[in-house]
């Protein structure tokens, strides 16, 4: 593999000009090669016979590596394998992989981002505002063990499209549907946080035989009040500092928060839209600092599935009292997100519910 | 044709020895054993050695980055050259400039230069110290098509005017700056017709021609030599290589490169004019050829073996004294 | 959606949205396209690196201009612009041939808004390459950012990762005064990081933590982070906890973050590739025995080349630019140290 100007650390074969057994004269084009920045040919600079071809078209080789062997037919066999053996190859770089699929679903006009996980009956989860498919990161691996777990970024959030008309309620679950539909869901466990519990409702009631339970942790709907100072908070940090003091009143143990955590949510608010969204949203939601009434309740109270209700006992954003009605389970040492602040009890308490509305 | 025998044989030898020397040296670079960039001067040997053999050790010349050629023609160390490429002890700098930077102030060379323009005003200095000593030297500044539009190259034609300079402007039009073709670039239609603007004559030259650069060159350097101020000589002349080693020259028509190598290789014309004309045997030429490739060969040999430069040198020579 | 992507494929990315959005930003430089006047193929090159390629494809030749080698007139045509209406983003090829162009950055695209009482606005991008790493030579290998650093007037950005390459180049193209954006040679290909697809701007000025720690405090720029943050794991092992900052921009310089961060650690090394007299270190060495002397238990220490030109021989340039190992010999000495 040559190296054709200063910045060329590898190459890929593009195509073989000769195959082994050609003669070959000083000029012949052999191979194509591409760089990041060109293809050209790789030309012989002697005559002789192609005795071995040593890459596959479309392999990536680091400079320096043996391409092929060109030698005069007089050159015995075992001469060439000695050489070929004996050469030392440059190190190669190293690849990228992953284990979580990432989906990119087509959800009416827009693209909504999904990350899924894992085989057996299905689990859909939908994060809270200014959340993420990240919201679930020690869930979804949990569940995953014995379910094919879906989280989907809301619009506006994570990797999904960001333009809304209003951010609606109607708007968001919507959005959720047309995931439903596109990912051919018809009977799944579904759990929401926060704002994602009250969308997770409203889906729902849209197509109620497509769910075989809920799981609700801390939702928006059911109460009035909420720390409207976290959402003006989120909205208005443009730097980490900004935002921790905020972030901790997400958490029991401020000590939650890293700084890595605070990163994400900094970079995901960056992007251009995000930010008109999350403002969108919380006008739509929580307009003068309240919760605005969208008869959650009720509908909650009213389907006919399996429900559970799960908040975190020190939530300082959306009261636990609000919970007390529908014999919600308290989290103890968990503020608003217990299910990454006592991740193990509340995937032990998801797990222990969807076992047995399938009756194990 | 008045040359004699000696000089010919010394022109084709001189051309010889840097087509061998780029020719090997574009071969190592592509395996890898010389680092940083090279650029490549095949195909415009008659240029330099046109131009640099009117010149002693005591004149000057500013050269550029693609300067292997200009250092071979006037006189530099072909093994003291190679070593410094492949950045070994022994290297003519040492280890320390590599490819662009080469030079050799004992042949008069101020050096290759990775900046474009900058070794004309060089060479403009090297004319005054010239003229203030009173000695009959001369300078001789290098430039390529592109580096004829660099300010301090336009401000150096106006200088070497206004002091009357013994300088000698040898622009080699190569065809490109990088990418960019010199008939896009140079407005005006010729370098050569800048000379006037700046209150010097200027001559449109065959650069492929050795015979056509000689005669030119020797003209302009005899004006200087006299007192009687600079030349420009626009050399017209072709790059058989990319722009630096690692171009793809996806840029350049297609059979350009064979048809420069076909119709206008210098040590072609010159081997077929002197033949023809009964001046020289082929077989007088061919064994220059060889030679050529011989020393060449020794030079990448002895490359190859020589040890790195020591780490304390990092720090010397960075002052005289400090 | 974010993707791993290289630097280069990071700011060519950058370069594409921006164009798109607004078009009053056009771009010039040598061969940014390539291929000028030239039989062949157009867009020959896109960059001495091919960072540029394609945008002449999608933008065309009124907003893609490809120049002569004529940095002063280019150059100065751009601060022209950039005061007419126009956002352009101008390449100095390497940071190296800044002497044939100094003048309009240095007195006038700097000076503008300050001489003409706040009548006018400069929105222009410098991108040049800088660096060593590649043999390239004394004349091609240089950092030289503190040179620009120095003048009022001008803001200076320096990405170590691809992530903030893109988000630092859409801000700079959206910042109205003009800005200096330092692209290192040796990372366009060998850094690469998750990028999301959409634009997004990394604030000017905002320094970023790269790895929190309580031992000492590393502040590093440009390829140097990479340096820190290995030497860092390094330490890890032997007990000392590193905090790394990149200040990402040097101009304006976010204080607040490398104080915050002495003053809890009480300890600084400064790691750069610039030449050390009069340079980066040094003014981050004299901030923090200005505003935080009390808190220092060890004096401010600098890794940086000695002050030579930068030799060609690899071996040579290799030992002249800081390392992991010198790095980890600082911070040793530094943490150790005892009055």
């Amino acid at each position: 593999m040559p190296r054709w100007g200063m910045a060329m650390e590898e190459g890929t074969i593009v195509a073989w000009h000769v195959g082994v057994g050609e003669k070959v004269e000083p000029g012949d084009e052999v191979v194509d090669v591409e760089s990041t920045k060109a293809t050209n040919a790789l030309e012989a600079r002697s005559s002789g016979i192609v005795r071995r071809q040593l890459a596959a078209t479309g392999s990536v080789l680091p400079v320096g590596s043996l391409l092929a062997i060109i030698a005069g037919p007089q050159i015995p066999d075992y001469e060439i394998d000695s050489f070929v053996s004996g050469f030392k190859q440059p190190a190669a770089t190293a690849g990228e992989d992953s284990t979580l699929k990432v989906e990119r679903v087509r959800a009416g006009s827009r693209h909504i981002n999904c990350l899924i996980q894992g085989e057996g009956s299905t689990v859909v989860l939908i994060h809270g505002f200014g959340g993420s498919t990240q919201s679930w990161s020690l869930t979804q691996p949990a569940l995953a063990a014995k379910h094919r777990v879906i989280a989907i970024d809301l619009p506006g959030h994570g990797d999904s499209d960001e333009t809304l008309a209003e951010g609606s309620l109607a708007e968001l679950a919507g959005a959720v549907e047309l995931v439903f539909d596109a990912l051919e869901i018809d009977a799944a466990h579904v759990i929401g946080h926060s704002l994602g519990g009250a969308v997770a409702i409203a889906a729902l009631l849209m197509n109620p035989s497509r769910s075989r339970s809920l799981a609700l942790i801390a939702p928006v709907g059911f109460g009035a009040e909420i720390d409207s100072s976290y959402i003006e908070g989120h909205l208005a940090a443009r730097r980490r500092r900004d935002l921790r003091p905020h972030v901790e009143r997400l958490f029991a143990d401020r000590g939650c928060v890293s700084e890595r955590m605070l990163e994400d949510m900094i970079r995901t608010k960056r992007i251009r839209g995000v930010e008109q969204a999350l403002r969108q949203i919380a006008h739509q939601f929580f307009p003068g600092g309240r919760q605005r009434e969208l008869g959650l309740r009720d509908a909650f109270a009213q389907l006919p599935i399996p429900r559970l209700l799960l908040w975190g006992d020190e939530d300082r954003i959306v009261p636990p009292s609000h919970g007390d009605a529908f014999g919600a389970i308290r989290i103890a040492g968990a503020g608003h997100l217990p299910q990454i602040e006592r991740a193990s009890e509340t995937n032990r308490l998801i797990l222990a519910h969807m076992a047995a509305v399938e009756g194990e | 044709m008045q040359l004699e025998r000696p000089t010919l044989l010394e022109a084709y030898r001189l051309m010889a020895v840097i087509r061998a020397f780029e020719e090997r040296v574009s071969a190592e670079f592509a395996k890898g054993k010389i680092p940083g960039f090279v650029h490549l001067y095949a195909g415009q040997e008659a240029c330099a050695v046109g131009v640099c053999m009117h010149l002693s050790d005591r004149d000057f010349i500013g050269s550029t980055h693609r300067g292997h050629g200009h250092c071979i023609a006037k006189g530099s160390d072909v093994t003291s050259m190679m070593l410094e490429l492949f950045g070994k002890q022994g290297g003519i700098c040492g280890g320390k400039g590599g490819s662009m930077h080469l030079a050799d102030f004992d042949k008069g060379i101020m050096g290759a230069n990775s900046i474009v323009g900058a070794a004309v005003p060089l060479a403009l200095g090297a004319a005054l110290a010239a003229k203030t000593k009173g000695t009959d030297h001369v300078a001789v500044a290098f430039c390529g098509d592109g580096g004829s539009n660099q300010g301090g190259v336009l401000e150096s034609l106006n200088l070497a005017s206004v002091w009357k300079l013994p300088v000698v402007f040898a622009f080699e039009d190569n065809g490109y700056a990088e990418t960019t073709a010199s008939a896009w670039a140079v407005a005006g239609g010729a370098i050569a017709n800048r000379a006037a603007a700046f209150g010097m004559p200027g001559e449109l030259v065959d650069g492929f021609d050795f015979f056509a650069v000689h005669e030119a060159a020797g003209r302009a350097v005899a004006r200087a030599r006299a007192g009687a101020g600079p030349t420009l000589l626009h050399l017209r002349t072709g790059r058989f290589f990319g722009h630096h080693e690692g171009d793809s020259q996806t840029y350049r028509g297609p059979g350009e490169v064979a048809e420069l190598r076909r119709n206008h290789d210098c040590l072609k014309l010159f081997h077929t004019r002197v033949t023809e004309a009964g001046l020289l045997e082929g077989s007088a030429l061919d064994e220059l050829v060889h030679q050529a490739g011989e020393l060449v060969e020794n030079a990448v040999r002895l490359a190859e073996a020589a040890p790195l430069p020591p780490h304390h040198t990092v720090h010397e020579n960075v002052y005289v004294s400090y | 959606m974010t993707r791993i992507l290289t630097m280069r494929k990071a700011l060519s990315e950058a370069f594409f949205q921006v164009m798109e959005e607004d078009p009053s930003v056009i771009m010039m430089g040598e061969d940014i396209a390539g291929g000028q006047g030239a039989p062949g193929e157009q867009d020959a090159w896109g960059g001495d690196l091919g960072i540029t390629k394609g945008l002449i494809g999608r933008f065309g030749p009124s907003r893609v201009l490809d120049t002569p080698i004529s940095e002063t007139a280019y150059i100065g045509a751009a601060v022209g612009a950039a005061t007419a209406g126009l956002r352009p983003i101008a390449e100095l090829m390497f940071v190296d041939f800044m002497g044939v162009c100094f003048d309009q950055l240095l007195n006038q695209a700097a000076k503008f808004r300050y001489m003409f009482g706040g009548k006018t606005r400069t929105p222009l991008v410098i991108r040049t390459q800088i660096g060593a790493g590649f043999r390239a030579g004394a004349q091609h290998s240089q950092a030289l950012y503190p040179l620009f650093a120095h003048i009022p007037g001008l803001k200076c950005v320096i990405p170590s990762t691809a992530y903030d390459a893109k988000g630092l180049m859409i801000a700079s193209v959206r910042d109205d005064d003009p800005v200096v954006f330092f692209e290192h040679k040796v990372m366009y290909d060998r850094i690469s990081d998750h990028v999301p697809e959409r634009p997004y701007e990394v604030p000017l000025g905002e320094a970023n933590l790269v790895l929190e720690g309580e031992d000492v405090t590393i502040i590093a720029v440009g390829r140097m982070v990479h340096m820190a943050v290995e030497a860092a794991g390094n330490l890890a092992k032997q007990g000392i906890s590193c905090e790394v900052i990149d200040p990402r921009t040097i101009s304006p310089l976010d204080e607040d973050t490398i104080l915050d961060s002495v003053r809890s650690t009480g300890r600084c090394v400064v790691v750069d590739e610039a030449y050390p007299r009069c340079g980066f270190a040094a003014d981050i060495a004299a901030l923090i025995a200005e505003k935080a002397f009390g808190a220092l238990r060890a004096p401010v220490r600098k890794v940086t080349p000695p002050h030579t030109p930068i030799p060609f021989a690899p071996n040579l340039e290799d030992t002249w630019l800081p390392s992991p190992e010198r790095i980890i010999e600082t911070v040793s000495s530094v943490v150790g140290y005892r009055r």
